[in-house]
C-alpha cells in the first residue's frame, strides 16, 4: 500500500502538495468554523497570495535549472517604483509607463542572466548582490517616498487595474488573481509543451548530458533570468493594484516568500525536477494556513513556527519521494 | 564611458573627504534607510551638521528590527573617534550594552524616536510621546462617534510581533483615550473589553495594513474603529475596507504626520493622525552635540520629565470639542515628507 503511494507520489510530484492543501482546507474547515469556508474567504486566499504567486512562477522557472534568485522582490519593487514616478510624477502615459517598468523587469533579469553565465558565479552569490544592488537603485529613484493610491487613481488608473474586483456568486477576485491563474497556465504550457520547456528541465537536471545533447545551456538560462524579470516586474502590476499605492518598502521578504511557495510545492532545489502547478499549490497552502491560523485567533508567532515546520515536512517528503 | 570616469572620480574623491579632515565625527545611525521619516531625519540632522561644522557620518540598520548592524555602526563610531552618536534604537533592549561601551569611551549618546530600555542608558532622549499620540487620536475617536462609542467594534493594527516600545505605546494610548481599561500598560492584548475585535500586525507597510484588515475584517465585518500603528498601514487598510465597501463607515485614525498620511486625512481616507517631527529631534539631538563638543555639558531634562519631548499635534478636517488640533491644509505646511 505504502509503496504503491510512493510510487503513484514519483510519477506525480504535485499529487503531495495537493493532498496537504486539501488537507489544510478540511481541517480548517473543521477549526476555524463556518467562515473559513465560505466563497468569499477562500477567494480572499487566493488575493492574498497573487503577488507571492506571480513571484513564484518565476522563482520555480529559476529553481528548476537548478539556480535560486534572492532578487525577485527587489525587481517586483524597483518595477513599481519605475512605473509609479513615471506615470505620477513625470505625467507620462499609463500606458508607456507600464511598458518601461516592465522592461526594467527584464533588464534586471537579463542581467542575471548574463553574470551567471558570463563569469560562471554561482546563481546565489549573483543574485544575492544583485538583489542589494536593485534595492539601492530602488531608494534611490523613489527617493524613498511612497505615492498615495489617490494620486495614482488620478493620473494612472491603469497601474490599478489589477487590483479591480469581480464578483462571481459569493466569491471575490481580483483582476490580479485571475492574471496569476492565467500566468501560471501559460508557464505550465511552455514547460510541459515547447522544447524551450524540455531544455529547462534538461539543463537543470544535468547540464553536462544536456550540453553533449546540443542544448545550448548558456542560452537557456539568460532566457530563463529574463523571463523571471519579466514575470516579476508583472508581479509589481499585481502589487500596485493590491496595495494602491507604489511603495518602495513593499515586498521586502518577498523573495524568501516565493522560495518557500517553491520548495512547498513540491519543486527540487537540485534542479530538473518539479512543476510550476505544484508551486500555485504551495502559494496556496502558505496563505491557507496563515488566513486559517489567524481566524482561529492563533498569535502570529505560531503561525510562522507552522510555516517553518511545512517547509521540512516539504522537503522531508520530497526526498522520501525521490528514493525509489 | 566618460560618464563612468567621472563617477570613479567622484566616488574616490567622497572617500578622500569622508576619511581626511580634522573635523568633530558624529553619527547618526537610524533603523533603516528605506522608511521616509529617517530620511527625514537624516536630512534634518545633515541640514544641522553643516551649519554647525560637525562631520556627520550616517549609518542605518538594514531592516526595521535589525540590531546587529546598529551595534556594528556603533563600534565604528567608537573606533572612529566620534564625540557623539544619535541613534533610533531597533531594538531598545538589546542595543544597550554597545550604548555603554560608547558612554564608556566618553562618547555622548542620545536617542532619538526610540527611548532605550531603560531610558537612562542613554545620556538624553529627544522623542514624541508615542503614549501622548495614541491618547489624542483615541479620545478623537470616541468623541467624532459620541453616543456609538459605546458599541463600537474596534481593530488595533500594530507593528510587528516584537511589540517593540512604540508600538505598545501607541497602541495603549489609543485604547486609554477611547475609555478602555488597558490593564498591564506594557501590554498589547491583554484587555478584555468586549468592544476590541482583535490585533493583527502590519509591518508597518501597505500590504501588511491591508492582509491585517481583510483578516479582522474575515473575523467581524461589522468593525467601525480602526487604529493604525502608522500612515502607510492605514492607506494599506483603506484598500482594504473600500474592496469591503465599508471605507465610507468606518473611523480610521493612525499616527505619524508624513505628507503622504496628512493628505490622505484631507482626502478624507484618514480621520484624523497624530504628527510627530523627526525633523527636530535631529536637529535638537545635533544641536545638543556641537554644544558638547565644545564646552564638554551634556544636556539637561526639563523639569518634571523624563526625556525632551519633540511635541505630538493632531491633525483632522472634523476636529471634536476639547481636544486642539490643526486642519490637513495647515498640517501639509507641517508635514515631513
Amino acid at each position: 500500500m505504502l509503496q504503491r503511494l510512493h510510487h503513484y507520489l514519483h510519477r506525480h510530484p504535485t499529487a503531495a502538495p495537493g493532498i496537504v492543501l486539501a488537507l489544510a482546507v478540511m481541517v480548517f474547515g473543521l477549526l476555524a468554523g463556518n467562515r473559513f469556508l465560505q466563497p468569499f474567504n477562500l477567494s480572499l486566499v487566493l488575493q492574498q497570495v497573487t503577488i507571492i504567486g506571480m513571484l513564484g512562477v518565476a522563482q520555480t522557472l529559476i529553481i528548476l535549472t537548478a539556480g535560486i534568485d534572492l532578487s525577485v522582490g527587489a525587481i517586483m519593487v524597483l518595477s513599481s517604483v519605475v512605473m509609479g514616478r513615471l506615470a505620477v510624477d513625470f505625467g507620462w502615459p499609463p500606458v508607456i509607463s507600464l511598458i518601461l517598468g516592465l522592461l526594467v523587469g527584464v533588464a534586471c533579469g537579463l542581467a542575471n542572466g548574463v553574470i551567471v553565465t558570463r563569469l560562471r558565479l554561482p546563481p546565489f552569490i549573483v543574485t544575492l548582490g544583485t538583489w542589494n544592488v536593485f534595492l539601492a537603485l530602488n531608494l534611490w529613484y523613489s527617493r524613498s517616498q511612497t505615492i498615495r493610491a489617490q494620486d495614482i487613481e488620478g493620473a494612472a488608473s491603469l497601474l490599478q487595474w489589477t487590483g479591480r474586483t469581480i464578483q462571481v456568486v459569493g466569491a471575490r477576485f481580483t483582476v490580479g488573481s485571475v492574471l496569476m491563474v492565467l500566468l501560471f497556465g501559460v508557464v505550465w504550457y511552455a514547460l510541459t509543451w515547447t522544447a524551450w520547456g524540455k531544455h529547462v528541465y534538461a539543463t537543470g537536471d544535468d547540464r553536462n548530458a544536456a550540453e553533449l545533447c546540443g542544448v545550448r545551456t548558456d542560452r537557456v538560462l539568460v532566457s530563463v533570468y529574463t523571463v523571471a524579470g519579466l514575470i516579476c516586474a508583472f508581479a509589481a502590476w499585481a502589487l500596485i493594484g493590491r496595495i494602491g499605492s507604489v511603495s518602495p518598502q513593499a515586498g521586502l521578504t518577498a523573495n524568501l516568500d516565493s522560495i518557500t511557495a517553491v520548495v512547498i510545492g513540491g519543486t527540487s532545489l537540485f534542479g530538473g525536477r518539479g512543476s510550476v502547478v505544484g508551486t500555485l499549490v504551495g502559494a496556496l497552502i502558505v496563505g491557507i494556513l496563515r488566513n486559517g491560523l489567524a481566524l482561529s485567533g492563533v498569535e502570529l508567532l505560531w503561525q510562522e513556527f507552522a510555516v517553518g515546520l511545512l517547509i521540512i515536512v516539504a522537503v522531508a517528503l520530497d526526498q522520501w519521494i525521490r528514493r525509489v | 564611458m566618460i560618464r563612468q570616469r567621472c563617477a570613479l572620480v567622484g566616488l574616490a574623491a567622497l572617500m578622500l573627504t569622508s576619511c581626511g579632515g580634522s573635523e568633530t565625527i558624529v553619527g547618526l545611525i537610524t533603523k533603516s534607510h528605506t522608511n521616509p521619516f529617517f530620511v527625514k531625519m537624516r536630512e534634518g540632522a545633515e541640514a544641522a551638521a553643516n551649519e554647525l561644522g560637525l562631520d556627520l557620518r550616517t549609518f542605518a540598520g538594514r531592516f526595521d528590527g535589525d540590531n546587529d548592524t546598529q551595534v556594528q555602526a556603533i563600534e565604528n563610531l567608537i573606533a572612529a573617534g566620534a564625540v557623539g552618536i544619535l541613534i533610533t534604537a531597533n531594538d531598545a533592549t538589546a542595543i544597550v550594552p554597545a550604548v555603554q561601551r560608547a558612554r564608556d569611551a566618553g562618547v555622548l549618546v542620545i536617542a532619538l524616536d526610540t527611548p532605550l530600555d531603560p531610558p537612562d542608558a542613554a545620556d538624553a532622549t529627544f522623542a514624541t510621546d508615542n503614549l501622548r499620540a495614541g491618547e489624542l487620536i483615541g479620545r478623537w475617536a470616541a468623541a467624532s462617534l459620541g453616543d456609538a462609542a459605546g458599541n463600537a467594534r474596534i481593530a488595533m493594527l500594530n507593528l510587528n510581533p516584537n511589540h517593540i516600545t512604540v508600538d505598545v505605546a501607541r497602541d495603549q494610548g489609543f485604547l486609554q483615550g477611547f475609555g478602555i481599561d488597558i490593564a498591564d500598560p506594557q501590554r498589547v492584548g491583554d484587555e478584555t473589553d468586549p468592544r476590541i475585535v482583535g490585533h493583527d500586525v502590519t509591518q508597518g507597510a501597505e500590504e501588511g495594513g491591508r492582509r491585517a484588515m481583510e483578516t479582522l475584517l474575515q473575523r467581524n465585518p461589522t468593525i467601525n474603529v480602526v487604529f493604525t500603528v502608522n500612515e502607510p498601514s492605514a492607506a494599506g487598510a483603506y484598500e482594504a475596507l473600500r474592496a469591503a465597501g465599508r471605507h465610507r463607515d468606518v473611523t480610521l485614525v493612525s499616527v505619524d504626520g508624513g505628507c503622504a498620511g496628512v493628505a490622505n486625512v484631507r482626502d478624507g481616507v484618514i480621520g484624523a493622525t497624530a504628527m510627530q517631527f523627526p525633523l527636530d529631534m535631529a536637529v535638537q539631538g545635533v544641536q545638543a552635540m556641537a554644544e558638547y563638543a565644545r564646552t564638554g555639558a551634556k544636556p539637561t531634562l526639563p523639569r518634571d520629565q523624563a526625556f525632551h519631548d519633540t511635541g505630538v499635534v493632531l491633525v483632522t478636517d472634523r476636529p471634536v470639542d476639547g481636544i486642539s488640533s490643526i486642519t490637513s491644509e495647515d498640517g501639509l505646511t507641517k508635514c515631513w515628507g
